[in-house]
């Protein structure tokens, strides 16, 4: 469907993006994750046509884009700020491109077509975006942060009705944002980016449970890393071992050399503390010397012989983690398929 | 020693007022005034010295002449204030602040001297002195004032809504009639109301540049010579003062429309 084929964005030396090569599927629901200045909107900006490749090729629906001005692709835009044309009313703005107002059903915004625009809450005028960006039938929409102005509880609403709309009209979605929960709630796929570079291209489970470095491992929540040793490495998997785990037979990372060292790192929801006489395949024994509520969960820090830092664990509060003394005791289990290599 | 300040300060502000505005009340109320000398106690009600305005040949001639200046200059000034105001809010360049610094000076300059300079090199260039040269003086004058207005209309435009607006199809001309010129038109009528008050009460470089034109301001001052024509200057100076205020009331009601339709409300951009 979008087909971004060694595309470079340089102003003067600064390469906001570099050699980025992607291809995002029909009717797929595809996000660009990462923090500020990775490129995510440049790359967005040049789908629209706002913004022009260095080098490289930009193919909608096999079109290549090259010299094709915005207001003749067919891709719409939702804005960040939402870009609401003030001085029209809500029935303007979303008719502004063409004369059809079906979409304001599809939105919910019936009732509300002859309101002014700066009448509107922040979520209406987030769905007179929505509105004015789908009654022109594009063939992709284009979405830059545009729930990061919301509240949070008001962002989770309009994430499921993102992702229920994306569903109903079938169209290919390409979300730009810096929130990873946001980004693993909503998409089919994910490319996580860092400094003009996308670092990796998956499902928002292979993210999240594989991730291609430590930078995306970091990115996307919490994680325990250490140093592990190879032991053996083949084509398609490496045995590690850490002074703490097991022996790991694990996935051979991207970009991993053969031999020497590699990363291991295991989710701090991964690591279970094992309650009373409670037994698992894999265990290991520390002390909790720190403990911090978050009202469904518990995060513990818990040092244990043989890991150079001490681990991370997150906890659900039913067996009373959120009362466990500071120096207390403790024993984890894990699971080896939880840890994930990585290169670096 | 905050008791003594807020004891006095608002018998200060009380005085500062009346000093500001009692001449200006005057004015209106001696220009219907049966007696020729400005004086209390008032002799009798009268419009008497408005309808002798009418009849004096040379008055309409200068009101004529102040209102074709008036108008010629707030255009120009307008015109050039569009373009300064979109390039200094707009784009960022080197040079950016020395040249909205330059167009902001001639508030500062004392405008004798603005007049005489003017008046020197329109003299060597070999302008003849006429309504023309007053215009350009004027425009001179006018455009730190409508930069001002403009850049207020033209700041905070979000350029994301001329973007959405070719998103959706429209061309760059239609982007510019449907979204840009509705979004800063207030900004812009604005500015001519202010460029136009302007340019009427001016009086330093209308004496200055304008040869045998008189403009309003430099009749008015010809008049004062002789006391008998005293109260029709009265009278036509309150013509000019509610003019003013009532074109700078609109000007400053527009600019505020202006200033709220380009922000928004709700508008939160992380």
């Amino acid at each position: 469907m979008i087909e971004i084929r060694s595309v470079t964005r340089s102003y003067g030396t600064f390469k906001a993006l570099d050699d980025a090569t992607l291809t995002i599927r029909e009717g797929e629901f595809f996000s660009l994750l990462g923090p500020s200045g990775c490129g995510k909107t440049t790359l967005l900006r040049m789908i629209a046509g706002f913004d022009d490749p260095t080098s490289g090729a930009i193919l909608v629906d096999g079109q290549p884009m090259d010299g094709i001005p915005a207001n003749r692709r067919p891709t719409n835009m939702v804005f960040q700020s939402y870009a609401i044309f003030p001085h029209l009313n809500v029935e303007q703005n979303v008719a502004y491109g063409l004369k059809r107002l079906r979409a304001l059903a599809q939105v919910s915004l019936v009732g509300l077509g002859k309101r002014g625009a700066t009448e509107l809450s922040g979520g209406q005028r987030q769905r007179v975006a929505l509105a004015r960006a789908l009654v022109m039938r594009p063939k992709v929409l284009l979405l830059d942060e545009p729930l990061s102005a919301l509240d949070k509880k008001l962002r989770e609403q309009m994430q499921v009705e993102l992702r229920r709309l994306q569903q109903a009209v079938g169209i290919t979605f390409v979300l730009v944002t810096h929130d990873q929960y946001e980004a693993l709630a909503l998409s089919d796929r994910i490319a996580v980016m860092f400094g003009g570079r996308i670092a990796q291209v998956a499902s928002p489970k292979e993210i999240y449970q594989r991730p291609a470095n430590r930078q995306v491992a970091d990115f996307l929540g919490g994680m325990n890393f250490m140093k592990g040793s190879v032991v053996e490495a083949n084509g398609a998997t490496i045995t590690l071992d850490t002074p703490g785990f097991c022996r790991v037979r694990t996935d051979r990372p991207a970009g991993f050399s053969g031999n020497g060292h590699a990363t291991l790192g295991i989710r701090p929801e991964r690591l279970r503390v094992l309650w009373d006489d409670a037994r698992a395949s894999h265990e290991i024994s520390g002390k909790v010397v720190e403990r911090h509520y978050f009202g469904e969960i518990t995060h513990l820090v818990v040092d244990v012989p043989g890991f150079e830092k001490p681990l991370s664990v997150t906890e659900t509060n039913d067996f009373g983690a959120d009362d466990l003394p500071i120096g207390a005791a403790i024993r984890l289990g894990y699971d080896p398929d939880a840890l994930v290599a990585m290169a670096d | 020693m905050k008791a003594i300040l807020s004891k006095w300060l608002p018998a200060y502000a009380f005085l500062y007022i009346v000093f500001l505005y009692l001449p200006v009340i005057f004015l209106p109320i001696f220009s219907v005034n049966t007696s020729a000398v400005p004086k209390f106690p008032l002799t009798g009600f009268t419009w008497k010295w408005y309808v002798e305005l009418t009849n004096t040949p040379a008055l309409t001639t200068a009101a004529w002449n102040s209102l074709v200046v008036g108008i010629t200059a707030s255009i120009l000034a307008t015109i050039l204030g569009i373009c300064a105001a979109r390039a200094i809010t707009r784009y960022r360049f080197p040079g950016r602040t020395a040249a909205s610094g330059l167009i902001m000076a001639p508030l500062v300059l004392p405008e004798i001297i603005l007049a005489i300079s003017l008046l020197i090199v329109m003299l060597s260039l070999g302008l003849e002195l006429s309504l023309f040269t007053v215009v350009l003086g004027h425009v001179l004058i006018c455009i730190p004032y409508s930069v001002t207005v403009l850049n207020a209309g033209f700041e905070g435009f979000d350029r994301s809504l001329e973007e959405a607006s070719a998103d959706l199809g429209e061309s760059s001309f239609g982007t510019f009639r449907r979204v840009t010129l509705p979004m800063v038109a207030p900004a812009i009528i604005s500015s001519l109301l202010v460029s136009f008050t302007i340019s009427l009460d001016e009086f330093i470089m209308a004496f200055f540049l304008a040869g045998t034109d008189a403009t309003l301001p430099v009749y008015i001052w010809g008049q004062l010579r002789f006391a008998a024509k005293l109260p029709g200057v009265l009278a036509l100076g309150t013509l000019l003062l509610v003019g003013s205020f009532v074109l700078l009331t609109i000007a400053e009601a527009l600019r505020r429309r202006a200033e709220r339709r380009v922000q928004g409300k709700g508008v939160a951009i992380a």
